[in-house]
């Protein structure tokens, strides 16, 4: 990275999350010369994925955040005119807390570890339940990792598609061409079903004749690292959610592919099920009665048009959902899955909330796949990052690790006019967009957080075993009592591409009311039982045993009104971290928002244009510009060669 | 600014969009003319097959060109080497599944693919069922696929479990699917064949409950699906019957031998032919419909000599052979009798149970019981109202009679578009009934009033017949089959919409006919009964034609035989 830029932009942006690159890529695409910053040294703020060492010194730096000393100010004080005035940036992120990490795979120390990194790192609070008999350990999981590491030498994500599968994903392209009329030319969303893409996986030992479950050791998981893309946020996409509409329109998808989420569970008299949604699954379906499918497809059709049918609910206007489901002869375990599993909502929630989310679910029915839900493969940080090549692709500069000290106010207009970054260098801008963790705590001095509760879990089986181990599954375990929350499960497979083979990641999410631990730890003990060396008796042996776990806190700025924040000039936007629930609406409303706020006449992410119409000012005489176009397109390609993108401004600007 | 991407406007666009397609069109024009001329003049060689394939892989629905490429195909075989002859062959299958994915719906295509696999000496079926199958993962409903999937199947000998196991995940991934429930009813027959004096074409009742379950799902998860419905009819359904001669009836009066056959027929067509043989010797007569027209027809009659009727001894027998239907029926004419018959019962063979039954009515009655509860929860789903019908009727016909009444009126309420059909349908099982009822009672009159129909039908059944009361009904005509029951004496068909009495033709023994309050509006409409030689009586009061002048005196010219015509 070249030490100085460029000083003069037109939006300068501060953060990498889902929002602020949405907006980056906007501004871009509308012609604006766009800088964007992020203080850390990966993309997505609280929103990114990271491999399993990745995570832990994620982990370690939210540890040693405290010891930063504060450096002094004198170093760009002195650029700062007298008719300005400074507002000074956060310097250290505080968004994440009460961290808990928990390991319960045997972490014998045979195993040759090459990440030493991440193994030094011993942080106070990890506690390990297991009582290791050093011993038996060794020798087992020696074994058991002998057998398993044959054939297992495909690198994670970096490694180049063989063409195999980039034939394969063309025909996906044209199935989803074929179903969906409303694609374009080339945008379309890349749905990766699970035979196109266990052809392509690394053959690996079959060890489904061996009865005994797989054991994976701590020092497994840690050889793997780069096999997990472990999600700070745990969403879903729905598949006719905003994000998807988004991702189509702005030609994005290009840069990320999906796999369909392929089960809706319920968890019900201490029995995870899974839920008939779709039309085929309710015909297929074993566990319920005809008359039970018919009042089942009766009310989701009803919910389909349920405001073209005003008499079938006005009189329960007043009540809440659970109570109008009871009116509705649907059956207790009917009412369970519609009211947890498909409205996703609390009981408490109102009959027409209740009536919305239950159309929202089954308007995205079929349009992928039989459930509503999308999830990147690689993990939901893909998705700013794809943003962000876009951003770049139209012309905007990237820097990591690159922190802003302060923004410089012009005191007569009182709007914002630059920023000065720790290198003590000076930017000009017309607009700036701020992710809210940067902005000081005297900015934010009167604003009340939310908080929101995540444990990422480890596991070697699935909650619910199925025909085939690679599932995709959603859950919702509701609250025991009312007044707390429902926590959201999903469990990722490892043809998600985030996690190692024979595990499963799990996400639990719900907004918090205490710690992230006190929240979760209730529901993670129902599902889960923690893994040991010993022996335990046979009804614990059906549950998935857990391997690791961690659990924190991440604040909540969803809901925070711009006035909330003191002195911001009118030219500094505000974006917020991540909210708590399942799709991504929040932010993609939030960046059409504020892009139309500052750009009120300029479409919002249009799609691009098809290469060959590309012309370039100034050529009129050779309309074609052969030559300018295919840079273009091997800039594209490039950057979507590699996954890991360090600075996808770099491609444009050598 | 100089090198900021600048996008072409939209007339630039259109542009270069219409200057591509004149290119496109001139390169397929002259390749098109090209072809035709090689065709002309016989030079069927590789550059057909080059400039085809240009054409076709852009339209595959050119049909003309895949006949050419068959013929240089054809010319090609006698002068390769069998080396090169495979590697066009394989050429030649590849470029078709290139055209099946321009048009994976193209009759052409599939046929030539057909047609080229036939030709093959070491056809690899393995491969075409895997086309098939990738095929029908795209688009499961693509009824050409699943064509060619069962030529694939047949000519490979792919066993029919395999084949159902196919369908079984075609319909787990959606049931609305007409291809693969069909194939399942010709696949299970295969798989479970009855024994030979069985029905054919039927299940064991084991199975069958078990494709009753599966078809009932579908239609609780989606009672609008027809597809399910459908199948669900056709598991019930009975094989088609066996070809029976259901009548003969001998006239002594008339001298004349008529025939009611199980299935329309154009005897004297192929191999369609009646043999007659009186007291065991054959005669040579000359067959007919009743309506003296010439087209498939359930009953047939032709004249006898005097000699086959005389009275010198106590009783003739005769005998009618249908060959094609391998079947025959005897009658004797008794000495002194005017009349001789012998016929099957509607009661005895349960004719009427429409197209269900022959299954036990345990499944029956069974069904009936889940249509019902399905009725309960969607008290407007047509599939399910008729198939209620249905079922009624295959159990039992009368029993069930008025509560089918009120299904009707139920379902034409909530389909009102098909009410006419709905009405005809009533008409007919009303009219079965009424010949249930009339069997039953062993009498020869027919009584059809005040029973709303709106068509006859089943008037085969009515050979023997002498009264029939068709008054208070919403008939718009007396149609040709009714021309077959020629022992009508008196017919009543007042106050109906009857505008067209082709079927009172020929009718050697009637003498009354009332035809008061309908719309016969011009005297020329009574033409047909001129043939009916003992007509005497006719009732047409309150017709249109009664306001015309002259009306009485035009009708006494056009039946001068008719004693009293009444207007």
């Amino acid at each position: 990275m070249a030490d100085s830029l460029p000083t003069e932009f037109d939006v300068v942006i501060i953060g990498t999350g889902l929002p602020e690159s949405i907006l980056a890529a906007a501004c871009s695409r509308s012609g604006q010369r766009v800088l964007h910053l992020d203080s850390r040294s990966y993309y997505g703020g609280n929103w990114a994925s990271f491999s399993f060492s990745g995570l832990l010194s994620w982990l370690k730096e939210y540890q040693q955040n405290s010891d930063i000393a504060d450096e002094s100010t004198a170093s760009w004080q002195g650029l700062i005119h007298e008719t300005e005035e400074a507002i000074t940036l956060r310097k250290k992120d505080e968004t994440i807390q009460h961290i808990e990490v928990f390991c319960y795979a045997s972490q014998d120390m045979d195993d040759n570890i090459e990440e030493t990194d991440a193994l030094q790192k011993n942080p106070s609070s990890v506690i390990s339940s297991t009582t290791t008999k050093p011993l038996d350990s060794a020798c087992l999981s020696e074994e058991t990792h002998s057998l398993y590491a044959t054939g297992h030498e495909l690198p994670a994500k970096d490694t180049p598609k063989s063409d195999g599968e980039i034939s394969l994903e063309v025909t996906d392209v044209e199935d989803t061409l074929a179903k969906e009329k409303y694609c374009g030319d080339k945008t379309c969303i890349h749905t990766v079903s699970d035979g196109d893409k266990d052809e392509n996986k690394p053959i690996e030992e079959d060890n489904t004749d061996q009865p005994k479950r797989n054991k994976i050791t701590y020092s497994q998981i840690v050889k793997k690292s780069r096999r997990f893309n472990i999600d700070l946020v745990s969403k879903l996409l729905y598949s006719q959610g905003l994000l998807i509409d988004l991702l189509i329109k702005s030609n994005v998808s290009r840069y990320a592919e999906f796999k369909n989420v392929t089960r809706i569970l319920a968890f019900r008299e201490g029995k995870v099920e899974q839920v008939p949604c779709s039309r085929a699954d309710v015909f297929n379906s074993k566990e319920l009665t005809m008359v039970e499918k018919r009042i089942l497809m009766k009310f989701l059709t009803f919910c389909l048009d349920y405001e073209q049918h005003p008499d079938q609910y006005q009189a329960f206007v007043q009540c809440s959902f659970s109570e109008y489901l009871q009116t509705k002869k649907l059956t207790p375990n009917l009412q369970h899955f519609v009211l947890h599993s498909i409205a996703m909502t609390e009981s408490s929630c109102s009959t027409i909330d209740g009536l919305k989310a239950t159309k929202n679910f089954l308007r995205c029915l079929g349009r992928f796949g039989n459930t509503p839900f999308l999830f990147p493969l690689y993990g939901q940080g893909e998705i700013p990052q794809c943003f962000c090549r876009m951003c770049a692709v139209f012309g905007g500069i990237y820097c990591l690790r690159h922190k802003v000290q302060c923004l410089v106010v012009d005191k007569e207009s009182g709007r914002c006019k630059a920023i000065i970054d720790h290198l003590g260098q000076r930017i000009n801008a017309k607009y700036f967009i701020v992710e809210d963790s940067y902005l000081s705590e005297e900015t934010c001095s009167n604003v009340q957080y939310k908080q929101i509760s995540r444990a990422v879990l480890i596991t070697d089986q699935s909650i619910l075993k199925a025909d085939s181990d690679q599932q995709i599954s959603i859950l919702v375990v509701p609250p025991p009592e009312s007044g707390t929350c429902a926590v959201r499960v999903t469990e990722l497979c490892s043809s998600t591409m985030t996690c190692m083979k024979d595990t499963y990641l799990v996400h639990l999410t719900c907004s918090s009311s205490k710690t992230a631990r006190e929240d979760l730890e209730s529901v993670v003990k129902k599902l889960f039982t923690p893994f040991t060396e010993t022996e335990i008796d046979k009804e614990e042996l059906t549950k998935p045993r857990l391997l690791w776990a961690l659990y924190f806190n991440m604040r909540d700025s969803s809901g925070i009104s711009r006035s909330s924040y003191n002195g911001l000039p009118s030219n500094v936007y505000v974006c917020s971290g991540p909210d708590c629930g399942l799709g991504n609406e929040h932010a993609v409303k939030q960046a059409e928002t504020l892009f139309q706020e500052i750009f009120p006449s300029e479409e919002f992410c249009p799609p691009p244009p098809n290469p060959e119409d590309i012309i370039f000012d100034g050529d009129d005489k050779q309309p074609e510009a052969p030559g300018t176009n295919n840079i273009i397109m091997a800039k594209l390609d490039s950057s979507e060669g590699s996954k890991n993108l360090e600075s996808p401004g770099k491609h444009l600007q050598n | 600014m100089h090198g900021r991407l600048k996008v072409k406007t939209s007339e630039e666009q259109a542009e270069a969009k219409r200057l591509e397609r004149e290119q496109k069109l001139k390169l397929y024009q002259s390749a098109t003319r090209t072809v035709f001329q090689k065709r002309q003049a016989g030079e069927l060689d590789e550059s057909v097959l080059e400039l085809t394939s240009q054409i076709l892989g852009a339209n595959p629905d050119f049909a003309t060109l895949w006949n050419c490429r068959r013929e240089v195909l054809q010319q090609l075989e006698a002068q390769k080497s069998p080396e090169e002859l495979a590697a066009l062959v394989k050429t030649e299958l590849g470029f078709l599944e290139s055209c099946l994915r321009v048009n994976p719906k193209s009759y052409g295509t599939w046929h030539h693919r057909c047609w080229l696999l036939g030709r093959l000496p070491e056809p690899n079926w393995a491969r075409e069922l895997e086309l098939c199958a990738r095929f029908l993962e795209v688009d499961e409903r693509n009824f050409h696929c699943w064509d060619y999937r069962r030529f694939v199947a047949a000519q490979a000998a792919v066993p029919p479990a395999e084949e159902l196991a196919f369908t079984d995940s075609l319909i787990t991934r959606n049931f609305s699917n007409y291809s693969s429930w069909h194939y399942r009813s010709c696949l299970l027959p295969q798989l479970h064949p009855q024994p030979d004096s069985g029905p054919q074409g039927r299940l064991p009742e084991d199975v069958l409950l078990k494709e009753l379950e599966l078809v009932q799902n579908a239609f609780f998860t989606d009672p609008n699906d027809q597809s399910a419905w459908f199948y669900h009819r056709w598991l019930l359904g009975r094989a088609d019957p066996q070809d029976a001669l259901r009548c003969l009836h001998v006239s002594r009066d008339e001298a004349c031998l008529t025939v009611s056959l199980s299935r329309p027929v154009l005897v004297g067509s192929g191999t369609e032919t009646l043999l007659l043989t009186v007291d065991k010797s054959p005669l040579a007569v000359e067959w007919r419909t009743p309506d003296g027209r010439t087209r498939p027809s359930h009953v047939w009659l032709c004249d006898l000599p005097a000699a086959s009727l005389n009275d010198q001894l106590p009783q003739h027998t005769f005998r009618v052979i249908w060959t094609a239907g391998d079947a025959q029926k005897e009658c004797v004419l008794l000495k002194g009798r005017q009349e001789g018959w012998c016929r099957d019962s509607a009661t005895d063979e349960q004719l009427f149970r429409c197209e269900l039954s022959v299954e036990k009515s345990t499944v029956l009655q069974s069904e009936l019981e889940s249509c019902k509860e399905l009725q309960e929860l969607e008290p407007e789903n047509k599939w399910c109202l008729l198939t209620i019908i249905l079922l009624m009727r295959a159990l039992d016909p009368l029993l069930y009679e008025k509560e089918t009444l009120q299904y009707f009126q139920t379902l034409k309420a909530v389909d009102p578009m098909r009410a006419a059909y709905l009405d005809d349908l009533r008409s007919k099982f009303l009219l079965e009934n009424s010949v249930l009822k009339m069997e039953y009672a062993e009498v020869r009159v027919l009584h059809l009033g005040h029973k709303d129909l709106t068509v006859l039908c089943h008037l085969e059944q009515l050979l023997l017949v002498t009264h029939l009361d068709l008054s208070h009904n919403r008939l718009r005509a007396l149609p040709p089959a009714l021309a077959a029951l020629r022992c009508l004496e008196v017919l009543q068909a007042n106050d109906n919409a009857i505008e067209s009495l082709d079927g009172v033709t020929s009718l050697p023994r009637l003498q009354e006919l009332s035809l008061c309050n309908n719309r016969l509006w011009q005297p020329t409409l009574l033409q047909p009964l001129a043939s009916c030689p003992r007509l005497a009586l006719l009732h047409l009061q309150g017709n249109p034609l009664c306001q015309a002048v002259g009306t009485s005196e035009h009708l006494a010219e056009l039946l001068p035989s008719v004693n009293s015509i009444l207007t």
